[in-house]
């Protein structure tokens, strides 16, 4: 009965076909199966947003998400969000605004951040805030964290 | 944390099917509670019914009769910004936003919402006793840590409280739970839909194992024009609530035409009294008024230890979130107090 | 061309790209071949004995390898000098799987093995355990007629036990003008760095290992590894160059290190084993506090009298102590003191440093009776602070080796504009809420260790660094390699800072806000070693221009060695390294100068100014602004040094008024064992954060004058929250995390 299933993801604009467990979560299998280990595990239990990642488009949580459950879903990992060796803005404005310390909760931070940015639902400093809660920081690297979203979003993007 | 087996439903009777054949199977939608108590050792389903392949049940559609129908697989994010719902219902749209993270919304579904589990730390500790997981095994909760639980309508057996924010709000919009089953539909006022712990803990709500949430009704009435939906809790986001309320309010020549009041963090289910309520109808909207209503909501209230202080709270939470009704405008990101 | 210093330049940490692309590796993410995993099984009861232990289930799982529990545990050592780490308090340390006894709940009892993590998480739950528990206690407050003196260690050493009594407290005290006298809670708190611990341990054959591991020092582990199971230090390599958060938890090795390489030499296989979240309460933690003042002061504002006792809890096998009540005479002259600090062993693993172990916890209580006395005086908070001003620290007798304190006052009240402040209580409102502000000093000692570093001119012309040192988001990496560069005369891309591995020189474990000072001291010497050894062998190259030359009529930079009093005349290290035709290669140790620093008081201090709002009928509270103000010495990256305060005083907001580990005495266990319910502040609770470094020069503490940050911008940002509720409200709420509904 538990059987491996064959499912197909496209992860970062590459195809991968695997064959697992109805038990792997999303997030095992990019930490454990794929190498993919920028997504973070840190409570495994969706409370602190590490390991969000973008699924056909919107941000979720990796640990909350069976793998089977995706099958021929388009996600977006850390690993995928610079082109190449040249940074995504955000990215750059994360070093820029010293907006981590020890860095663990940051692929998390910066994917919800996309994902917020691409729903276009939070437009002020209290609505981002409100918004980017899911994500937990530890080291309290909290307010670089806003400003580089803030002065990401305040950018002009052409 | 067993492994399971897993089928992808194909339709709402091919769904009822496969639970009919394997009564140790579970539906999973979302997946933010499940999988979250299946790791800890909490829910071991045998196998998973997915239910996502049913598209039918996604949408959200208004009836011919003015109601709105919502999916139960609608997302919370798909359901808190749907343009009927922000502008027909915005209560509802406040009080899923202040709820879990903008991650979890994002998968989370309505008809989930509707089943998630307490979060009381001693049901969710495998190694504690908890009459709700273990009927008869004992309550930690009421001599422990309560700062969490129940002030109304709790048991000897259990004190937990029922956690969502979206379902305070669609108590006092009084929607209703459409159930399908082989033996056809069956809708199920809000209010009875959730239940209190009584002698059976074990028991959240009245849906029947045979039973699938396909829908939420919501009434025709939106109450748009005086609403809110306040939420306390120990940080500003992504936290439980201590205290939440929903006041839909609707007025006619400046007196209290209808109100309802549902109380969150403080009870089994969402907390109505509808008697304290009828109370204030062909009353002034006034702060006496507010106060008189909320001192009748919590008067059976008895709180624990390190609880009592959601008495008082409520209290003053109901007083402010009437106010905060009357001019909607006040309400701020996270369903936090006015400024 | 004068190179520009590196020391004081904000440079971007140099480990960004890797962090922000998802990169950077952590210690349970090196995906080895034939990797197998272990999950951890945990007590379920607070003391006792398991009578028995059923694996059949388990084992009959398909994919699982082994299980470990105390019945197949390998001989190991079990003289309790084997198992001290560096951070080691007095007392037995814990030994994990020795025998059948319980000592705390959630004590490791056994590793599960399999071919997956899923498979280890599954059987692991159908090991079935039989205990007989016995009585435990883990009540604080109802065990206080157990209090007794902390026993003497190495440990004490760093962190002292409180001095005797001095002059006569209570007559003083009763003569006092006004006084002040209040009792304080704090409960207990776990770090909860967002990686969970883990270590991955590769089996290489005779005896040695390869172990990544989630560690504040590998020096530390690769000693403990090689001690516990008898290799040769040599062959044990602990590596750890990304570390997701510390903040003490990283101090001592953890039992998933224990049971990884246990289970790697019993195997012979890859291991590795991860915590879960829940598994992140059930080792040291900051201990609950209950702690006493008695303040007493003169009419003009003169501090008389000062009593402060403290008593906290520890385990039955060790003795923790951090210092809670030495901070009050050091910031304040007082002729007449009276301090105590004693320890309560409970049935609850052993409490560890937790980021300003001891300050933030005693600061809260002495700010709190200063700002008491401050309003019974009539006397301005700030003011009072600097009518009570100390020049000289008057607890040891000793000159301060540099103190800016006043400055922090100053620049600090001044950028929040603390002259604005409505000295009346609960008298300004914004809307619905009531506005308070509130300020508290703080104070942060400097610590001297020695440590080693290495520099080397390769042959290729690289420069080399070399420490143990890890960097768990301190911006370690960064600051080293500004520091070797600023003294080599190069960029800081020209340095390659290698770290984070035991095999580089022996570092101290990384903690106390020492790291700076103690390791980026040693790097700094063994810079200056290279440079004379560069000089040394540029001289050797036949014309050199340098024969008669002395090393001060030099300076270096760009790669080049350049004649002062003309640039023109130089050498590049290639033609040094041409000549000599081999690798420049210098170690240093540095060893504090204890005679000297033995007569000076060494501490960082601090300014905090907040502003809160509290809501009038619903009591929620936020911090609207905040102002520190720190002197800290040399500040050698004021970006990452910023952020490690702002750090700092995030975590002040989560101490005040946030975090709590939630002690159910009945159950003798943490129950709010999981981020959801243990609450760290989100982005929603942070609002505007603002830091001054003031300038401050040390000659004395070390090389580099500088007094480290990790500590200090935590240690006055509680106290001033409390303070400002106390003016918003007229409340005074001494137990933290302060509840909102307290307010009510």
């Amino acid at each position: 009965m538990n059987h491996k299933s064959k499912i197909t993801l496209n992860i970062n604009q590459k195809k991968y076909i695997l064959e697992l467990l109805p038990w792997v979560t999303l997030l095992d299998t990019l930490r454990d199966h794929l190498d993919l280990t920028g997504t973070k595990k840190g409570c495994d239990h969706g409370q602190c947003g590490a390991c969000t990642v973008l699924c056909d488009g919107k941000r979720i949580l990796s640990c909350l998400t069976l793998s089977v459950m995706k099958d021929n879903s388009m996600i977006t990992t850390i690993e995928g969000v610079a082109q190449g060796e040249k940074l995504h803005p955000l990215q750059k404005e994360f070093i820029e605004m010293d907006a981590f310390q020890c860095g663990y909760c940051t692929p998390g931070q910066i994917c919800s951040a996309l994902g917020m940015i691409d729903e276009n639902r939070a437009y002020t400093l209290e609505e981002v805030k409100e918004s980017m809660s899911g994500n937990l920081c530890r080291c309290g690297a909290n307010s670089n964290i806003i400003d580089a979203i803030m002065n990401y979003k305040n950018q002009d993007h052409e | 944390m067993n492994s399971f087996g897993y089928k992808k439903a194909a339709s709402i009777e091919d769904t009822l099917e496969i639970k009919y054949q394997n009564k140790t199977s579970s539906f999973i939608a979302g997946g933010t509670n499940l999988l979250d108590l299946w790791k800890y050792n909490l829910q071991n389903p045998s196998e998973l019914i997915d239910l996502n392949g049913l598209e039918d049940l996604k949408r959200i559609s208004r009836q011919q009769n003015g109601t709105i129908r919502l999916g139960a697989l609608a997302t919370n994010a798909y359901t808190a910004y749907h343009p009927e719902i922000e502008n027909y219902y915005p209560i509802l749209s406040r009080a899923i936003l202040s709820g879990a993270s903008a991650q979890i919304r994002n998968s989370a579904t309505n008809g989930g919402n509707l089943l998630q589990k307490t979060r009381c730390y001693y049901f969710y500790d495998m190694a504690s006793p908890c009459n709700k997981r273990n009927p008869g095994s004992g309550c930690p909760a009421i001599e422990g840590k309560n700062r969490m639980h129940a002030i109304l309508g709790h048991s000897k057996q259990c004190i937990a409280v029922f956690p969502s924010d979206m379902c305070i709000a669609l108590a006092a919009l009084e929607a209703k739970v459409e159930v399908f089953s082989t033996t056809g539909t069956r809708i199920i006022n809000f209010d009875d839909f959730h239940r209190l712990p009584g002698d059976q803990p074990e028991l959240d709500n009245t849906l029947k194992s045979d039973e699938l949430i396909t829908a939420i009704i919501l009434p025709q009435r939106g109450f748009s024009t005086n609403y809110s939906y306040l939420k306390l809790r120990d940080r500003n986001s992504y936290a439980f609530a201590l205290v939440s309320v929903a006041t839909c309010l609707e007025l006619e020549n400046k007196k209290i035409k209808e109100i309802n009041i549902a109380l969150g963090g403080v009870s089994h289910k969402p907390w109505r009294n509808k008697q304290a309520e009828a109370s204030l109808i062909g009353e002034l909207p006034t702060k006496e008024n507010f106060e008189k209503i909320a001192s009748l909501l919590l008067k059976e209230a008895k709180g624990f230890e390190y609880n009592k202080f959601k008495i008082e709270l409520a209290k003053r939470a109901i007083v402010r979130n009437c106010l905060m009704a009357l001019d909607p405008s006040s309400q701020r990101p996270g369903a936090q107090p006015s400024l | 061309m004068i190179k520009s210093r590196q020391i004081g330049a904000s440079v971007n940490r140099l480990e960004g790209q890797l962090k922000v692309t998802g990169k950077a590796t952590y210690a349970g993410e090196y995906n080895e071949k034939e990797l197998v995993h272990g999950y951890i099984i945990n007590s379920t009861i607070p003391k006792g004995k398991m009578i028995a232990i059923d694996e059949t289930a388990a084992r009959k799982v398909d994919g699982v390898i082994e299980i470990f529990t105390y019945k197949n545990r390998p001989r190991l050592p079990w003289f309790d000098i084997m198992y001290a780490d560096m951070d080691a308090p007095p007392g037995s340390p814990f030994k994990p799987l020795l025998d059948n006894n319980i000592k705390y709940n959630g004590q490791p009892i056994a590793l599960v093995v399999a071919d997956s993590f899923e498979t280890a998480r599954f059987a692991a739950s159908l090991v079935n355990i039989v205990y007989e528990e016995t009585t435990s206690s883990t009540n604080l407050k109802e065990n206080l007629a157990h209090a007794k003196n902390p026993k003497k260690g190495l440990a004490t050493l760093i962190k002292p036990l409180p001095p005797k009594p001095k002059g006569d407290f209570e007559k003083a005290f009763i003569e006092s003008e006004v006084t002040s006298s209040q009792e304080f809670y704090h409960s207990a708190e776990h770090h909860n760095p967002i990686e969970l611990f883990a270590t991955t341990t590769i089996y290489e054959g005779d005896g040695k290992l390869t172990v990544y591991d989630k560690t504040q020092g590998t020096s530390n582990c690769q000693i403990y590894i090689a001690n516990v199971f008898g290799l040769r230090y040599s062959n044990v390599q602990v590596i750890s160059p990304f570390v997701g958060g510390g903040f003490g938890s990283g101090l001592r090795p953890q039992y998933q290190l224990f049971l990884c390489v246990m289970a790697s030499l019993e195997l012979k296989m890859n291991v590795r084993v991860s915590m879960d979240r829940k598994q992140m309460f059930t080792f040291g933690h900051r201990p609950q506090t209950l702690q006493t003042v008695n303040f007493g002061a003169d009419a003009t504002g003169k501090l008389t009298a000062l009593s402060h006792k403290a008593i906290a809890e520890t385990s039955r096998f060790e003795d923790y102590t951090e210092v809670v009540v030495n901070w009050g005479n050091m910031l304040y002259p007082v002729k007449n003191t009276l301090l105590d600090y004693q320890l309560v062993p409970l049935d609850l693993y052993t409490p560890l440093d937790m980021r300003a172990p001891g300050g933030s916890t005693g600061l809260h209580a002495i700010e709190t009776a200063m700002d008491e006395l401050a309003y019974k005086l009539k006397i301005d908070p700030l003011e009072f602070r600097l009518i009570n001003y100390a020049e000289r620290d008057d607890s040891s007798d000793k000159p301060f080796s540099s103190k800016e304190l006043k400055e922090c006052y100053l620049q600090g009240a001044k950028k929040f504009g603390w002259d604005e402040r409505n000295p009346a209580v609960r008298d300004t409102r914004r809307g619905n809420r009531l506005v308070g502000q509130g300020m508290s000093s703080g104070i942060w000692d400097v610590i001297a260790l020695p440590a080693k570093a290495s520099a080397k001119l390769t042959k290729k012309g690289n420069l080399i660094i070399k420490s143990a040192v890890t960097d768990i988001g301190t911006g370690t990496y960064t600051i080293m390699s500004q520091i070797a560069a600023d003294e080599l005369g190069v960029d800081v891309n020209d340095i390659i800072f290698r770290y984070g591995d035991s095999k580089m020189p022996l570092s101290p474990i990384q903690g106390g806000s020492y790291t700076t000072g103690v390791v980026g001291s040693a790097i700094k010497a063994a810079c200056i070693a290279l440079k004379k050894k560069l000089f040394k062998k540029a001289k050797l190259i036949p014309q050199s221009p340098f024969i008669s030359i002395r090393l001060k009529e030099v300076i270096f930079e760009n790669k080049r060695i350049v004649l002062k009093k003309n640039p023109s005349v130089f050498t590049n290290f290639d033609e040094i390294l041409h000549n000599y035709r081999k690798p420049i290669k210098v170690s240093k140790s540095n060893i504090p100068n204890v005679l000297t620093l033995k007569k000076y008081t060494r501490a960082a201090h601090s300014a905090a100014f907040v502003e809160v709002e509290v809501d009038e009928q619903l009591g929620t509270i936020n911090v609207t602004r905040a102002v520190t103000a720190v002197a800290a010495g040399t500040i050698i990256n004021p970006k990452t040094a910023r952020s490690q305060i702002l750090g700092g005083m995030t975590w002040g907001i989560s101490k005040a008024l946030r975090e709590e580990s939630l002690l159910d005495t009945n159950l003798g266990k943490f129950i709010n064992a999981n981020l959801g319910e243990y609450h760290i502040p989100v982005h929603a609770d942070i609002h505007e954060l603002d830091v001054i470094f003031v300038e401050e020069k040390d000659e004395i503490i070390n090389e580099l004058g500088s007094k480290g940050i990790g500590e200090i911008g935590l240690a006055s940002m509680a106290p001033a929250i409390a303070n400002a509720i106390f003016h918003a409200t007229g409340k005074r709420i001494n137990n933290f995390p302060i509840h909102f509904d307290e307010l009510l």
